[in-house]
């Protein structure tokens, strides 16, 4: 399918849970996300634990609705009737995080893997189609795994079983929480090879939450990286690793071995609360920047800690939600930039 | 005493085409206030190898071979006595462990259940309300907030669900500690802070840890020691420092090859697998069971049963480039 829009995009978009208070929800899981996909571009999400990317992916997918915002998939607003959702689940397809609770453990891997052949009613040899997946995702051969159970396989088969069952229906998009966390490098170089072939050859859309920064190196195009419900910074894969913008992103990448070189910044602080998130930038708290006096010399502490931050635009080469100089929020960057419509303060 | 010694271990799961053998023969021993690291091939047996330590395996499952744990036979143990030292002689973080905490309970009382159970005589008779404070200073030493006692598993995160495990695992201070996968759903930071715990544990109170990790850069910061299994076996064991940089074995090589450096131009956009099919262990080749996989395989390596030999002072290998001079050795350098 060609159009003009993005594959998929996401505006202003706000989830959460628990009791309402005044329409806004206890529990502030994603709070102000900005997102595109375009045809054929593979974007890795990382992020704190509890950050709000798996919450993000379920939202894309419908799994969950948000409160504000909306998700768009070729530009037109998700439907969220049962019969227009089932639809969409066709083209955009979930790898869940977790491969032990997706999986239902009374269903052998041929009947989980074909099970969305058979949702879908996809005409074809059902057996053909379920083999190759499986080989695909590196199960060989397949007709071994058939009849298996999903106790019976490791932890990385199990996540196997579930990229195949998403790879059978040749989707449009996927959506991966952590697709290949339990793999080792070589089976995971492998499966993250077939993401690429299937990007360069069919076009197909790829965002991909990973705590896995070098599976970022490996093959994403865009690096998004989130902090508190929000994305902190965004922009090309070469350019975020090896140039990070907000302090976040810093101190994420100051730990990494590669970096043992740089002092490793190791954040202090509560763990962040999405019941209750700080005023003015919502890393203050723990911002290493605003402790080692960066953000006093740049005139911008108070700003910090008492103005509300924008959330992050769309369509940025390489923006970071910091008010320091050169960042997104400076108000200088923003202006040369041309912030396209949708920005809100939070 | 040494904490843990395993001798010459199989273990055949019993499946519908017969018996599979997941572990063929592992010797390893894993000594008090020390670190040792697992890695290897997706279905290689090591959630096999923690799993049959504590004798959590399928009950239809053959286990051979002789496990102690400070010198007792765990093989030979009633359920009583093994119920016993679980967790508090020895403990597990399972892999995929976030799926196993039970959806109708707070997360608190889960983490208090053991203590209970398999706490100090005071712990049990002081009750659960007396254990609150415990319970938060785990969740806490773990990065999770204190007040997520009273949250129930779905409102957590996938990373805030297996620090609950691990903060159970550590809930009766066992000796011995296995970790199969502990971090994978953790960011690189929060993945640093639990390593920096548990490291902490080895050094100031002793205890010793079986690490099971894909992660090659976390095993070769955390371990004193690293084995690489292979089709059910070890094919290499060495110092956790160097085995990775310097491996010996071809597929050692070869995993440690496929790891993604950043920055490194070889592999942006350029990821790595191994040519050909994991194997499969209702159908091993025979000799060295990577013969197939293997750039440096010779004619032997189709026939010869390779075993573990030392190929360096601490280190050993299973190939039979290892330990003798000439040719083979040249084969294998110009693999580096
Ligand atoms: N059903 C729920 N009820 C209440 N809070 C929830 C619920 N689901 C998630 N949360 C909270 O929302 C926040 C975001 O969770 P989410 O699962 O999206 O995080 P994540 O970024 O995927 O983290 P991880 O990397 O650990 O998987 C967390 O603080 C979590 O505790
Ligand atoms: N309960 C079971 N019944 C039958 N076969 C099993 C069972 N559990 C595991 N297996 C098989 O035994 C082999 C070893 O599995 P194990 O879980 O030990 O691998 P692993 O090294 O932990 O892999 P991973 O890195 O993917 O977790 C695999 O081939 C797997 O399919
Ligand atoms: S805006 Fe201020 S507090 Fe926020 S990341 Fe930037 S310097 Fe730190
Ligand atoms: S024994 Fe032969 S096949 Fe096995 S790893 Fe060594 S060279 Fe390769
Ligand atoms: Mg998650
Ligand atoms: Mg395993």
């Amino acid at each position: 399918m060609t159009s003009v829009h993005p594959v998929l995009e996401v505006r202003d978009l706000h989830v959460g849970f628990g009791p309402r208070k005044g329409g806004v929800p206890e529990v502030r899981a994603v709070d102000g996300v900005e997102l595109t996909a375009e045809r054929g571009q593979i974007i890795a999400l990382a992020g704190e634990s509890g950050c709000g990317k798996t919450t993000l992916a379920r939202t894309l997918l419908g799994l969950a609705q948000p409160w504000r915002g909306q998700v768009l998939y070729h530009g037109t607003p998700l439907d969220y009737r049962n019969s227009a959702l089932k639809a969409y689940r066709r083209k955009v397809q979930l790898v869940l995080q977790d491969p032990t609770g997706a999986l239902n453990p009374r269903r052998t891997v041929y009947e989980a893997v074909a099970e969305g052949l058979r949702i879908h009613r996809v005409p074809g040899d059902e057996r053909a189609k379920v083999a190759q997946a499986l080989s695909l995702a590196g199960l060989r051969p397949a007709e071994n795994f058939f009849g298996r159970y999903p106790h019976e396989l490791s932890g990385g088969q199990r996540q196997r079983v579930v990229i195949a069952g998403a790879l059978v229906l040749n989707p449009e998009v996927i959506v991966a929480d952590e697709p290949v966390s339990s793999l080792d490098a070589s089976v995971r170089g492998e499966i993250l090879a077939l993401l690429m072939s299937l990007r360069d050859e069919l076009g197909l859309t790829v965002l991909v939450v990973t705590h896995d920064l070098g599976l970022a190196w490996n093959i994403a195009d865009q690096l998004a990286v989130m902090y508190l419900g929000r994305i902190v910074e965004i922009g090309r894969t070469e350019q975020v690793l090896a140039a990070p913008k907000h302090p976040y992103t810093e101190a994420l990448l100051s730990v990494l071995p590669e970096t043992r070189h740089r002092e490793p910044v190791i954040l202090t602080g509560e763990a962040p609360d999405p019941r209750h998130i700080p005023d003015g930038c919502r890393f203050h708290p723990r911002c290493p920047a605003l402790t080692d006096g960066r953000a006093q010399r740049a005139g911008v502490a108070d700003r910090c800690v008492g103005e509300p931050l924008q959330m992050l635009p769309l369509h940025r080469a390489h923006a970071a939600a910091c008010l320091l100089p050169g960042h997104v929020g400076d108000g200088i960057a923003g202006a040369a930039g041309g912030v396209p419509t949708g920005v809100t303060a939070s | 005493m040494t904490l843990l010694e395993i001798q010459d271990l199989h273990v055949d799961y019993r499946i519908a085409g017969g018996l599979l053998p997941a572990v063929r023969g592992v010797d390893l021993t894993v000594g008090k206030g020390q670190i040792l690291g697992v890695a290897g091939e997706s279905g290689c047996g090591k959630s096999t190898l923690a799993g049959a330590v504590l004798r959590l395996l399928p009950a239809s499952t053959a286990v051979r071979g002789r496990i102690s744990l400070h010198g007792e036979d765990v093989l030979g143990m009633s359920w009583g006595r093994l119920r016993a030292v679980r967790w508090s002689a020895a403990s597990i973080v399972f892999q995929g462990a976030m799926s196993g905490l039970n959806p109708v309970h707070r997360i608190g009382d889960q983490i208090a259940e053991p203590i209970l159970l398999h706490g100090t005589p005071a712990q049990r008779k002081a009750g659960r309300k007396a254990l609150a404070g415990k319970v938060g200073e785990l969740l806490e030493s773990v990065g999770v907030p204190a007040w997520r006692a009273q949250s129930y598993p779905h409102e957590l995160s996938g990373g805030q669900r297996q620090r609950v495990m691990i903060a159970m695992a550590l809930a009766c201070e066992p000796d011995l500690i296995i970790a199969d996968e502990p971090t994978t759903a953790l960011d690189v930071m929060v993945q640093a802070q639990v390593m920096a715990l548990l490291k902490s544990l080895v050094t100031e109170r002793g205890v010793g840890m079986m690490l099971i990790s894909h992660d090659l850069s976390v095993l070769s910061h955390v371990c004193d020691r690293v084995a690489v299994m292979y089709a059910g076996r070890i094919v290499e064991e060495g110092p956790a420092g160097t085995l990775f940089t310097d491996a010996c074995h071809p597929y050692a090589k070869a995993l440690a090859g496929a790891f993604p450096v950043i920055g490194d131009m070889a592999s942006r956009r350029a990821p790595r697998g191994l040519p050909g099919d994991p194997p499969y262990p209702l159908d091993l080749p025979g000799g060295c069971p990577f013969h197939p996989r293997c750039a440096v395989a010779i004619e032997q390596c189709a026939t010869e049963d390779v075993r573990l030999r030392p190929a360096a002072p601490g280190r050993a290998a299973a190939c039979v480039h290892v330990g003798v001079a000439s040719e083979s050795a040249t084969a294998l350098e110009n693999l580096r």
